[in-house]
């Protein structure tokens, strides 16, 4: 279980916002956070790894504290069990898409490396630079190079945001599959509705700062669960099965 | 014609030197800079830019007065590591570093700048330590800035007159640099000696620079 109680001032365009949060995940869950922009959504985020420092609260991932206010308790992300990826994928420019891999290994392990080559379909274009890769490419290098140090936790910021349909609809069956594979607790932040209908077990809805409403998918998008911000209209004609 | 090479290898000397001690120094107050949201950035960037406007006599001067033995600095230094840094070939190095500090501080601190915080970010979160991230992964990423820090450190420095007079004054072999010589052989009307020394700075310079760019190029064919 994580358990996220922050509390941290942001300056936006809009002005002073205080983000006050208190987010229980699962393990092994998907869970989304939803919300417009500036509602603190990817600040929670790098709050989790360690990233941003909040003002007040504690991060508690399972017995172990990232951090604690009252005991000025903070693990730097290094420490954290955590696989990031970012919107713009922030992948070494410098390095081809093995270097991307190898230089996250503490140690050689060149089967790991095949294997996750393998798993995100990169195995031909190992030599190959990021500039050179398309966009669904460099997210999954980005997918693969978050799993090499083994995470617990795969936290992924707006992942499909700069990706096409089609390609954004196979990366999500993808993503679904490494974390059920991996038996990870998977935190995503996204717009896209759909996206998160198809893949989470939990939705989060964050704005101006403060949680608006939670629950189970199912619940979330129902009737019942309805916010005037978000409201599922049509019909969902496919939803992939976990096995 | 009366020549010798002394002032040119001095030239050449004093600008590899001063840029590889800028490099040393200036990068890391790049990095400092292009991250700081301090209130006093401002007054930073000014100090370190004040050698962009100034006239050199004017930094000279300053330096000169800093330097003589009668000042505190001067007399500490000679008191305690037996060192007097006017008229001497340490002294031209660091006025030199300290005049040429903003040609590199401003395109490396540029080249910081533009590279996304996501990238640092993204080596934290991958284990990699603060030092590494910095070494493996934002340098080897701004090296166009860095290459740009280098040439214009090493031309000014090369192209350095009115700081190296005031503090070095023309001591043949010890601070009597280029510059110097082709100002002082023009004053005594032997322009040969005076072409001579320039058609070699400017052919030197000239083949340094190709040869940087032409590393740069090819590294960057490799990248892409």
């Amino acid at each position: 279980m994580y358990k996220i109680q922050v509390v941290k001032e942001l300056h936006s365009s809009e002005g002073k916002m205080v983000l006050d949060v208190d987010i229980s995940v699962k393990q092994g869950t998907f869970t989304s956070i939803v919300g417009k922009s500036g509602a603190g959504k990817t600040t929670i985020l790098k709050m989790l790894a360690g990233l941003v420092k909040p003002d007040k609260g504690s991060i508690h991932s399972g017995e172990e504290i990232w951090f604690d206010s009252d005991t000025r308790k903070n693990k730097i992300p290094q420490e954290r069990s955590i696989g990031f990826v970012f919107q713009d994928f922030a992948l070494f420019p410098n390095m081809s898409v093995l270097e991307n891999l190898k230089c996250v290994q503490s140690e050689k392990d060149e089967k790991q490396i095949q294997e996750l080559l393998s798993l995100t379909g990169l195995t031909g274009l190992a030599v190959c630079r990021p500039d050179a890769l398309s966009g669904g490419q460099k997210q999954r290098l980005a997918i693969a190079r978050a799993l090499v140090r083994k995470p617990k936790l795969l936290i992924l910021d707006e992942p499909f945001s700069a990706i096409d349909q089609d390609t954004r609809i196979r990366l999500q069956q993808e993503i679904l599959k490494i974390h059920l594979l991996y038996n990870l607790t998977t935190i995503l932040v996204s717009h896209d509705l759909t996206e998160v209908l198809r893949l989470s077990d939990y939705v989060i809805e964050i704005r101006n700062g403060k949680i608006l409403k939670q629950g189970n998918t199912d619940l979330f998008f129902s009737n019942e669960g309805k916010t005037d911000q978000f409201r599922m209209t049509g019909q969902v004609v496919n939803l992939f099965l976990r096995e | 014609m009366d020549y010798n090479w002394q002032p040119l290898l001095l030239s050449l000397k004093l600008s590899l030197i001063t840029t590889l001690l800028l490099f040393v120094i200036g990068v890391p107050i790049a990095y400092f800079l292009s991250k700081s949201k301090s209130s006093m950035k401002p007054l930073w960037e000014s100090l370190i830019s004040l050698p962009l406007v100034l006239p050199p006599s004017v930094l000279g001067f300053y330096l000169l007065l800093a330097f003589s033995p009668n000042s505190f600095l001067g007399k500490f230094l000679k008191e305690h590591f037996d060192l007097s840094l006017v008229f001497s070939f340490e002294g031209l190095v660091i006025a030199s570093v300290i005049y040429s500090l903003p040609f590199m501080v401003h395109p490396v601190q540029s080249g910081f700048q533009s590279l996304p915080d996501s990238l640092k970010e993204a080596a934290y979160t991958l284990g990699i330590s603060p030092f590494n991230t910095f070494i493996r992964i934002l340098i080897p990423n701004i090296r166009p800035s860095l290459l740009s820090g280098i040439v214009l450190s090493f031309a000014h420095t090369i192209g350095e007159f009115g700081v190296v007079l005031m503090i070095g004054g023309s001591i043949p072999g010890v601070t009597r640099v280029a510059s110097i010589a082709i100002y002082e052989e023009v004053d005594s009307m032997q322009y040969d000696v005076a072409g001579f020394y320039a058609k070699v700075l400017v052919l030197a310079s000239f083949t340094i620079l190709f040869l940087l760019f032409l590393v740069n190029k090819k590294y960057k064919g490799k990248i892409i």
